[in-house]
C-alpha cells in the first residue's frame, strides 16, 4: 500500500489535470469560460483539492449577501501591488462556490496571493480548507430565501465556522477576520473568532437583525450608528475604522479621504473594509490602511456593474441589486443624481427569478419601490408582471417591456424626446413644481443645477437583479 | 347585494419586526391600498412586537423564522388582543409561520411544540423530509369560502417554502386543494385551513397579489355590517385589475409547462 500523501499527490494531480482539461473542452465547445465545470470534474476526483491547491498561498476570503464581488476586486487590486501589476489569483467571474474556487487557483499563479469571493452558504467549508489570512465579513440580510437559507440560520452557521478557527501561535499566523460591526448579525458570528477587526462600515438595511441573536430580545439602533440588545450585553463593538461621510475615521481619530470611482455609499464602505483587511495582507497596519485606500481608488467597474455603456448615443448605467437591502442601497445611489422627478431619464428595472436569482419574487415587496414615485419606470425581465404589481401598489407609474434590451431602447427614445421637449416650460411636471418654479430651468448656476436642467445629459439607468443584469449584458 | 358598512376600516400587520421575512407584509399593503381605491376610509398600520397590538378590523400575519415565530406567538398569547379580536369579528390572514401560530400548536428548529393561538383548528409539526419550496397551485371547491358573489374562491397560486407539515381538525375547512405543490403536506393534499373569518395558508407571493378575489374577500368579511353572520362579504366595487390578472395567468400558465412528474416532487435544499 502506498502511503497516503503519495496516494493525495496523484489524486490532485489527477484532478489539477481534469480542471484543465474540462476548462479546455468546456471554451472549445463554447459554453463559456468553462471555470465551474472544471472545478467540479477536479472536485469530484479529489475532494480535497481546495485545500491542496490553497496551500503555499496566501489567502484572503470575502463574503456577505451584498457587495462580495465588488469588495473582493477591491482587495485584489490592493494586493496587486503599488503598480497593480503583481498577480493575484482570484474568482473574478463571479464563481463563488467550491468549483469556482478551485478554477481560480487550479489556473492562477503558483504563490501568488488569493482573493476569493465566497458563497454565504460555503463560507464554512471553505475557511476550513483555505486556511485563510483575512476572511471579510460584509453584512448578512435576507436573499435567495429559498435557496440560502434563512438569516439566522445562516448566521449560527458562519458563528460555528468563525469560532473554530486556530489561535495564532509562534510561527503559524492566525486567521483575521475583518468583520462590519454596523450589521449585528455579522457581529453575531465573528464574535467568537480569536482576531477580529471591527470596522463601522455602516448598514442601511437593518430589518433581518431586529430580534437579537444572542437573547431573543430586541436590537436598538441608535441615530448615530450604535447598536445594543434591549435584554442583554450584546452591543456594538469598538470598531479599528468606521466610515463617517466621505472619510475613514481610524481609531487614533486620523481622518482619510475614500476617493472612489465607484459609486455610492455602499461602496464607500466596501471599501473601508478593503483598507483595512488589505492593510493586514500587506503587513504595515496605520500606514497600511492608507496605501491600500490608494490602490482602491481606480477599480471602475467591476464585471460591468456600475459600467456606463452607450445605446444609440446616450449613456446607459449598469447597476445589479439582488435583493432588498441591495435595491435600497441602488435607490440611495440613483437618489445622489438628484430627487424624483417627471424630467429625470428613465429607469429601467429587469427581474428575473431563476435558481441563482432565488425562485420566488416576494422579496420585491421588501424592496422601497414607494421610493421611485415621480420617477418614469420601466419594468422588464422575466418576472416583469410581478414587478408590475409591486409598482402599481406603490403607486408608481410604469410601462412593461417584455424584452430587456427593448426597454432600454424604449427609455433612451422617451429620454430623446424629453431632451426634445427640453427648453419647453411644459417640460416641468407637477412634481418638481414646487422646489422648481417654471423658467428656472433657463438660469444658470442655480444650487439645485445638480438635480434639474442637466436632463440630457444624465443616463438611463438600468437596474437588474442577478440573471437579469447578465442577460442584458450579453444581449448589449 | 350587501353593502360595506360605512366608517374606518382599520388593517394591521402583526409584528412585521419578526414575521417579516418573506414579503407577506405586501398583503397588509395590497388591502389597504384596494380598499382605499374604491374611495373606502382605511387606515394601515404597522404593529411592532415591543408595543401592544392595536384593535384593527383585518390583521395579516406573515411568515419568518423559527425563533422569532415563537416570540411572536408567546407575545400574543400573553397580551391576548388578537384572540379578544377575532371574538369580536376581526379578520385574520394568516401566512407560512403566520398560519401555524394561529393553530394549536406548532414546532421550532428542533421539532419541539409551542402554543398557538389556538384561532384555527390545525397542527403543525416538523416534516420529516426536505422543506417544501417551489410554486404552489390549488383549487378551491366545495370546502373554500364564498366570496360576495356566491361562488366559491377561484384556484390560488403562490410560492411555498416551509418545512412544517400542517394537519386539519374537524374544526377548520380546507381552504384549497393542491394541484401543483404540497401545501398542508400531511397527505391529503389540502392546502391552508379556515374558519369564520380566520384564514391561514402557506402561500407566498405575496398570496394577495397573486389572488385579488382572495385579497376582496377578506376586505368584503371586515366590511360586513356590524352584526351580520360571520359568513356575510361586502359587495365591493371592482377595480380594474390588469397587472394582477397578467400575473396570475402568467403564473398559472408557467405551472402547466410543467411535467407534472416534477410537480409533486418536494425539492432538497443544497446543505
Amino acid at each position: 500500500m502506498r502511503p497516503a500523501s503519495s496516494n493525495r499527490t496523484l489524486r490532485a494531480s489527477a484532478a489539477v489535470a481534469a480542471v484543465a482539461a474540462v476548462n479546455q473542452l468546456s471554451r472549445a465547445l463554447g459554453r463559456g469560460s468553462g471555470t465551474v465545470a472544471g472545478g467540479r470534474a477536479g472536485l469530484a476526483i479529489d475532494p480535497d483539492l481546495l485545500a491542496t491547491l490553497a496551500h503555499g498561498h496566501r489567502v484572503a476570503l470575502v463574503s456577505g449577501t451584498n457587495g462580495k464581488t465588488t469588495t473582493t476586486r477591491m482587495l485584489a487590486a490592493v494586493l496587486a501591488g503599488p503598480n497593480g501589476t503583481d498577480p493575484v489569483v482570484s474568482n473574478d467571474t463571479g464563481a463563488n462556490m467550491p468549483a469556482g474556487h478551485v478554477a481560480a487557483l487550479a489556473g492562477g499563479v503558483v504563490g501568488a496571493p488569493v482573493v476569493l469571493e465566497v458563497d454565504e452558504g460555503y463560507l464554512g467549508r471553505v475557511v476550513e480548507a483555505t486556511s485563510p489570512e483575512v476572511v471579510l465579513l460584509l453584512n448578512l440580510s435576507r436573499d435567495q430565501l429559498d435557496r440560502i437559507s434563512e438569516v439566522r440560520m445562516l448566521v449560527d452557521r458562519w458563528r460555528t465556522a468563525l469560532g473554530a478557527l486556530p489561535r495564532p501561535a509562534p510561527g503559524r499566523p492566525g486567521t483575521v477576520v475583518v468583520a462590519n460591526a454596523d450589521d449585528p448579525m455579522v457581529t453575531w458570528a465573528a464574535n467568537p473568532a480569536p482576531d477580529v477587526r471591527w470596522v463601522g462600515a455602516g448598514q442601511v438595511w437593518q430589518d433581518d437583525a431586529v430580534g437579537c441573536p444572542a437573547c431573543g430580545g430586541r436590537i436598538t439602533f441608535e441615530e448615530a450608528g450604535g447598536w445594543e440588545c434591549d435584554r442583554c450585553e450584546f452591543a456594538r463593538p469598538e470598531v479599528v475604522a468606521r466610515l463617517d461621510g466621505d472619510d475613514l475615521v481610524l481609531a487614533d481619530g486620523s481622518r482619510h479621504p475614500v476617493e472612489i470611482t465607484l459609486p455610492g455609499r455602499f461602496n464607500r464602505a466596501n471599501a473601508a473594509m478593503v483598507a483595512v483587511a488589505g492593510a493586514v495582507m500587506i503587513d504595515d497596519e496605520r500606514g497600511g490602511v492608507v496605501e491600500a485606500l490608494s490602490r482602491v481608488a481606480h477599480v471602475k467597474e467591476v464585471a460591468g456593474r456600475f459600467a456606463t455603456v452607450q445605446r444609440s448615443g446616450h449613456d446607459v448605467r449598469l447597476l445589479l441589486a439582488k435583493n432588498p437591502a441591495g435595491w435600497t442601497a441602488i435607490f440611495d445611489l440613483v437618489d445622489e443624481d438628484g430627487p424624483p422627478a417627471p424630467e429625470c431619464p428613465p429607469l429601467v428595472l429587469s427581474i428575473n427569478a431563476r435558481v441563482a436569482d432565488g425562485k420566488d419574487t416576494s422579496w420585491l415587496w421588501d424592496v422601497p419601490f414607494e421610493r421611485l414615485v415621480g420617477r418614469t419606470v420601466v419594468a422588464t425581465g422575466e418576472r416583469r408582471l410581478d414587478l408590475a404589481v409591486r409598482l402599481r401598489y406603490a403607486e408608481v407609474a410604469h410601462t412593461v417591456v417584455a424584452a430587456p434590451l427593448d426597454a432600454l431602447d424604449h427609455a433612451v427614445r422617451m429620454t430623446e424626446a424629453a431632451d426634445q421637449a427640453d427648453g419647453h416650460a411644459d417640460g416641468v411636471g407637477e412634481a418638481g413644481g414646487a422646489e422648481h418654479p417654471r423658467g428656472a430651468d433657463h438660469g444658470s448656476g442655480t444650487g439645485e443645477a445638480g438635480s434639474h436642467g442637466a436632463t440630457s445629459g444624465r443616463a438611463v439607468q438600468f437596474l437588474g437583479n442577478y440573471t437579469a443584469f447578465a442577460d442584458l449584458r450579453s444581449a448589449l | 347585494m350587501i353593502t360595506p358598512r360605512p366608517g374606518r376600516l382599520t388593517i394591521a400587520v402583526v409584528h412585521p419586526d419578526l414575521l417579516g421575512t418573506y414579503g407577506d407584509g405586501g398583503n397588509g399593503l395590497i388591502l389597504a391600498r384596494r380598499a382605499a381605491w374604491r374611495g373606502l376610509d382605511v387606515e394601515l398600520l404597522q404593529a411592532p412586537s415591543n408595543e401592544p397590538l392595536p384593535r384593527a378590523d383585518l390583521y395579516t400575519v406573515g411568515g419568518g423564522e423559527d425563533g422569532p415565530q415563537v416570540r411572536a406567538a408567546t407575545t400574543l398569547i400573553e397580551e391576548g388582543i388578537l384572540v379578544e379580536a377575532v371574538g369580536d369579528g376581526a379578520v385574520v390572514l394568516g401566512v407560512c409561520a403566520g398560519f401555524q401560530l394561529l393553530g394549536r400548536s406548532f414546532p421550532d428548529a428542533t421539532g419541539r411544540p409551542h402554543e398557538g393561538l389556538g384561532l384555527l383548528d390545525v397542527t403543525t409539526t416538523k416534516g420529516s423530509g426536505p422543506r417544501a419550496v417551489g410554486e404552489l397551485v390549488a383549487s378551491c371547491a366545495h370546502d373554500a369560502p364564498r366570496m360576495a358573489t356566491g361562488d366559491h374562491l377561484p384556484r390560488l397560486t403562490g410560492f411555498e417554502n416551509h418545512g412544517g407539515v400542517t394537519s386539519l381538525g374537524p374544526g377548520v375547512r380546507p381552504l384549497a386543494h393542491v394541484e401543483h405543490g404540497v401545501g398542508n403536506g400531511a397527505g391529503d393534499q389540502t392546502e391552508g385551513a379556515w374558519s369564520g373569518r380566520v384564514l391561514g395558508t402557506y402561500l407566498h407571493g405575496p398570496v394577495l397579489a397573486r389572488n385579488t378575489a382572495l385579497a376582496d374577500l377578506l376586505l368584503g368579511w371586515a366590511l360586513a355590517p356590524a352584526g351580520s353572520p360571520e359568513a356575510t362579504v361586502a359587495q365591493l366595487a371592482s377595480l380594474e385589475d390588469a397587472d394582477e390578472m397578467s400575473l396570475r395567468a402568467e403564473r398559472l400558465e408557467a405551472m402547466q409547462r410543467i411535467r407534472p412528474a416534477r410537480r409533486l416532487r418536494r425539492r432538497t435544499s443544497p446543505r
